[in-house]
């Protein structure tokens, strides 16, 4: 093997080394094996009579109903009673073992891994150095994965919920004909993200970074047969990369002033640039654009709420749970850098303040039940964006975690939802859309578990007390009011605000996103589950509960949404009600977010603990005003089948429409540039000047020449003697000229 | 007298390469073909007189191939001639490309 | 490095060169065919002169047998195969600005050669000042030429065989016309 392992201070070995952390390479690997091996499976054609086994027509595009019923029409013609056999991929015990599998048994050696952390309590990271991947000149890196806390709580959060949703999917997508290819996406998304969070430097972290975009595209795009999907794969993909673009500069400005790229030594040498200067924050600025590409904040959002045209679980794994909070987790970890300009900061959060309350006021508004569900993970990210933003990284982290559970809580409910949704209309040979609101309603009566759980998600999405969400969303307001007096930030100027005033507004916008939020949440609740049905009368009979194996990690997750908040309990709390151990994460990730929190908290007053309380209940009473409201206001029963639906007018019609910013952007951006790529590239560069002028310039060119020399063949015996004697006068001419 | 067969050998030469240029009439072509051959002979004789008697035995081999061209050159021209029915320069092109 | 030599031999050497000049220059400006080969012939007469007064006797001999005996005679049949002799078909020279053209080409090649000339020999080349007259003692006129050519030079006479053998056949074909060639 070529394991070293690198000292990381003076001679004293890491208190991790020779434990079971030497084996970290194994925890991306699993997932990659597996990979290989479904993706192997999924060559192997299984059906006999489908055209393709890996496509299926048989499943409808989530989301556009009109495909369905062609489809279905004829399918009905042609194969008769066949319609409603299980068309299984031969290989789909297999991948069914094999795909959560490896995901379980990397959950399990993280779990390891992480007990021989909390023993040891390493104080600096635990570096796996593989081999040197890039060694030119100045440049150094290597292929090296770092374990830290921070690493830790992602690693957790990635295998374990990753796990339940595999097991999840095994469920979901059992009739899918592309079951093994699925799996083998789900496996290699995983991979590269692990690849993200281990990463010990930059680029590495940028391999996992493109590594998840790629598998989001495959993911979204997975029923590529119908353009929609196949089109929400490459807008999440471009736009993906348009942020990337920003996270190179930031990395090549890192390599240009600094000349290392790897986390321990950037932290060490980023004290030798200047607090505040424009370098840091444009570096810092850069990297944030890469975050709003991935983490789907402002201006790069408008691919989450396509990307719902992929299958749900895969929405809730890589658009709730993990892939869109590596922008988060890339903040975090450069703490270092981000902690030195409070420009930059502030700037992370004035957008995530304000991507959290337009996000949520555009989820007032959806019908489909997965568009709900992604602006409303748009919204909590402007969430985690203000809180790494105000340099309150425990608190980002933390919401990440508990976020995690909700949301794949809130998608996998959906999911269920959605597939029994899908199998009502699927008997009856309906074309209704099976994820519109407005088609369903009162399935709390069919769907007993997955309604407890989806309102214990929404309770504590809305932040109620003692869940999950509760705490961490409180815990980011807490810090963002206490960084406005004193800290760094409060001192700074932003564009000219200054910080202090700034950081209230901020405040104040996530105290309003979270009345929206509680908001947009209960008025989904209460047009899935409560109210009349609307589901049609022939389709009710067959609307049930999904298998057990789905509503297992339904429970599992809701269990982790109830009793997540105890992660991190804060000390205004635990005072009054000695709820259990305080400050768990925040102690957990003091190595190595503590010095960059404590730069720019440093002088900012403690707020006394009476005015912590006061906000506290301030937020709670938001919460539970919010859910009143919506109770109040939102009548279930009055709300039309989409069939019968009345087109939204004004204000609110901008709002259904997203305030046409999809619009907007096409306008101004694609249009124009597919104008310049016809008109210009096409027509004068590649055809005009490429073609024209090279290739068929260069092809006259030679002809031309080729031309002249024939006039030198005039077969005319007497001119070729007196070339060759000038010729031979010239060549003498050299002699005798020198 | 080296130096004066040189200069000699050098006219002679030059004469040779003059009547190339300016004869149309391919046998007379060939003939100062000859005369040039010839010049290069004297040279080598010259030469020879003060630097050994190789550039004599070279002579002979001069004076066999330019033998030999003469008759294959010859031949080359009564079979145009054959053809054209005419030696001028001018008229034989059908090497033009 | 030359001896002095006596006023007769310098004399006739002049002479010679002089004669050969002239008829090569004759022969050049002759529009007939059979005319500038007999003008010809004088040149190679006049230059086996000279190559007898160069101690080179055998070649000397060589050359009134082999050019003027031989090839010129070659020639002169042609010339009379074709019936190239009347003085009606004869428009030989190119224009006037050819000639001049010719003749400034030729003013500059002289000039070149004139330089080169003057070059100084490499130092290996210069043999002992009596080298010839004792090789003439040793083994006369024929002799000094037969020697190298049959011990050094062997391969190159073996090779100048097998050219001439190559250029009879093709003069051969080449001359031998449709009416022989078979069917």
């Amino acid at each position: 093997m070529f394991l070293q392992t690198a000292v990381s201070a003076a001679a004293v070995a890491h208190p991790l080394s020779g434990t079971i952390a030497e084996w970290v390479w194994l925890l991306p690997v699993l997932p990659l094996a597996g990979f290989v091996i479904n993706g192997l499976l999924s060559l192997n054609s299984a059906h006999f009579g489908a055209a393709d086994p890996n496509i299926s027509d048989h499943h409808p595009p989530e989301g556009g109903a009109e495909a369905l019923a062609s489809s279905h029409a004829e399918e009905a013609e042609e194969a008769g009673d066949d319609h409603h056999a299980v068309r299984r991929h031969r290989w789909a015990g297999v991948v069914s073992v094999v795909g959560p599998g490896v995901l379980i048994l990397s959950f399990l050696l993280a779990l390891g891994i992480w007990q021989a952390m909390a023993t040891t309590h390493p104080e600096a990271p635990f570096i796996q150095r593989y081999f040197s991947w890039m060694p030119v000149g100045d440049l150094q890196i290597d292929a090296a994965l770092q374990l830290d806390q921070l690493s830790m709580v992602m690693i957790l959060v990635v295998t374990g919920v990753g796990a339940l949703i595999h097991v999840f999917s095994v469920g979901y997508m059992r009739d899918d004909p592309g079951y093994p290819r699925y799996f083998s996406y789900l496996n290699l998304f995983v991979f590269f993200m692990l690849m993200l969070v281990l990463g010990a430097n930059y680029p590495v972290l940028f391999v996992g970074w493109e590594g998840v975009g790629l598998c989001s595209y495959l993911l979204i795009g997975f029923w590529f047969n119908d353009k929609v999907n196949a089109d929400a794969g490459k807008k999440a993909f471009i736009l993906n990369r348009i942020g990337d673009f920003g996270f190179l500069v930031a990395m090549f400005m890192l390599f240009a002033n600094i000349g290392v790229l790897d986390f321990i030594g950037v932290s060490a040498k980023a004290g030798d640039l200047v607090a505040g200067s424009p370098l840091i924050t444009a570096i810092c600025l850069f990297m944030f654009l890469g975050c709003t590409g991935k983490s789907a904040q402002i201006p790069l959002y408008v691919w989450l709420p396509d990307a719902m045209a992929g299958p749900t679980p895969v929405s809730a794994l890589i658009h709730a749970a993990t892939m869109v909070t590596a922008g988060v987790y890339l903040i975090a970890r450069s703490s270092f850098l981000f902690s030195l300009s409070p420009v930059a900061s502030l700037t992370v959060a004035v957008v995530g303040a304000v991507t959290a309350i337009f996000a949520a006021t555009i989820g007032l508004k959806q019908w489909d039940i997965k568009k709900v569900l992604a602006y409303s993970t748009i919204s909590q990210l402007g969430y985690m964006f203000v809180g790494v933003g105000v340099g309150a990284y425990v608190s980002g982290m933390f919401h990440l975690v508990t976020h995690s559970f909700f949301k794949a809580l809130l998608f996998l409910g959906s999911g269920s939802v959605i597939h029994a949704m899908h199998a009502a209309y699927h008997q009856t040979h309906s074309a209704e859309d099976a994820q519109d609101m407005r088609n369903m309603g009162g399935l709390k009566q069919y769907l007993p578990i997955t309604f407890v759980l989806m309102w214990i998600a929404t309770l504590a999405i809305s932040g109620i007390p003692l869940l999950s969400g509760f705490f961490s969303k409180d815990e980011i307001l807490a810090s963002v009011f206490a960084r406005a007096h004193g800290s760094t930030l409060a001192s700074a100027n932003w564009l000219g605000i200054p910080g202090g005033t700034l950081l209230y507004v901020i405040y104040g916008t996530g105290l309003a996103a979270a009345f929206v939020t509680a908001i947009y949440m209960t008025r989904l609740m209460l047009y899935t589950f409560h109210g009349p049905v609307r589901t049609g009368t022939q389709e009710e009979q067959y609307l049930h509960e999904p298998p057990w194996i789905m509503t297992s990690t339904l429970v599992i997750l809701g269990i982790l949404t109830v009793f997540g908040g105890w992660l991190n309990l804060p000390e205004v709390i635990t005072d009054v009600v000695p709820l259990g151990p305080r400050d768990l994460l925040t102690h957990w990730l003091d190595p190595v977010v503590g010095p960059a929190t404590a730069r720019i908290t440093a002088g900012a007053a403690q707020v006394p603990a009476a005015t912590e309380q006061a906000l506290i209940g301030v937020a709670v009473v938001i919460a539970v005003a919010g859910i009143v409201f919506a109770i109040g206001r939102l009548k279930p029963d009055r709300v039309p089948r989409k069939a019968d639906a009345i087109p939204e007018e004004g204000f609110e019609r901008v709002v259904a429409n997203k305030y046409y910013v999809d619009e907007a952007l096409d306008r101004t951006i694609v249009i124009p540039t597919y104008a310049v790529s016809r008109n210009f590239l096409w027509r004068i560069v590649d055809n005009g000047l490429i073609d024209g002028l090279f290739v068929n310039g260069s092809a006259a060119l030679a002809r031309s020449l080729g031309w002249v020399g024939s006039r030198l063949q005039t077969g005319n015996v007497g001119i070729y003697a007196w070339v060759l004697v000038v010729g031979v006068l010239a060549m003498l001419g050299a002699f005798t000229l020198r | 007298m080296l130096a004066e067969s040189l200069a000699l050998t050098a006219a002679l030469f030059i004469i040779g390469v003059v009547g190339v240029l300016i004869h149309r009439n391919a046998i007379i072509i060939f003939m100062c073909v000859e005369l040039m051959l010839t010049a290069v002979n004297l040279t080598f004789v010259a030469f020879s007189r003060f630097y050994g008697t190789a550039g004599q035995v070279f002579v002979v081999f001069v004076m066999t191939v330019s033998a030999a061209e003469a008759a294959v050159g010859l031949a080359i021209i009564i079979a145009i001639f054959r053809h054209r029915q005419t030696v001028d320069l001018r008229n034989i092109n059908l090497l033009k490309g | 490095m030359e001896p002095h030599y006596p006023l007769f031999y310098v004399f006739h050497f002049y002479l010679f060169g002089v004669i050969a000049l002239a008829s090569a220059i004759a022969f050049v400006t002759r529009k007939n065919p059979v005319t500038a080969a007999l003008w010809l012939v004088n040149t190679m007469f006049s230059l086996a002169a000279l190559y007898v007064m160069l101690d080179a006797q055998f070649i000397g001999v060589i050359q009134v047998l082999l050019y003027a005996g031989a090839i010129m005679v070659v020639f002169l049949f042609v010339v009379m195969l074709l019936n190239l002799g009347h003085p009606s078909e004869l428009a030989d020279l190119r224009g006037t600005g050819w000639r001049l053209a010719a003749g400034l080409l030729g003013l500059g090649l002289l000039s070149e050669i004139m330089v080169i000339i003057r070059a100084k020999l490499p130092q290996q080349l210069i043999v002992p000042r009596d080298f010839n007259e004792q090789q003439l003692q040793k083994l006369n006129a024929v002799g000094t030429i037969a020697a190298p050519l049959f011990k050094d030079y062997l391969l190159a006479f073996e090779l100048t065989s097998v050219l001439l053998l190559v250029a009879i056949a093709g003069a051969v074909v080449l001359a031998r016309g449709r009416t022989v060639s078979a069917r």
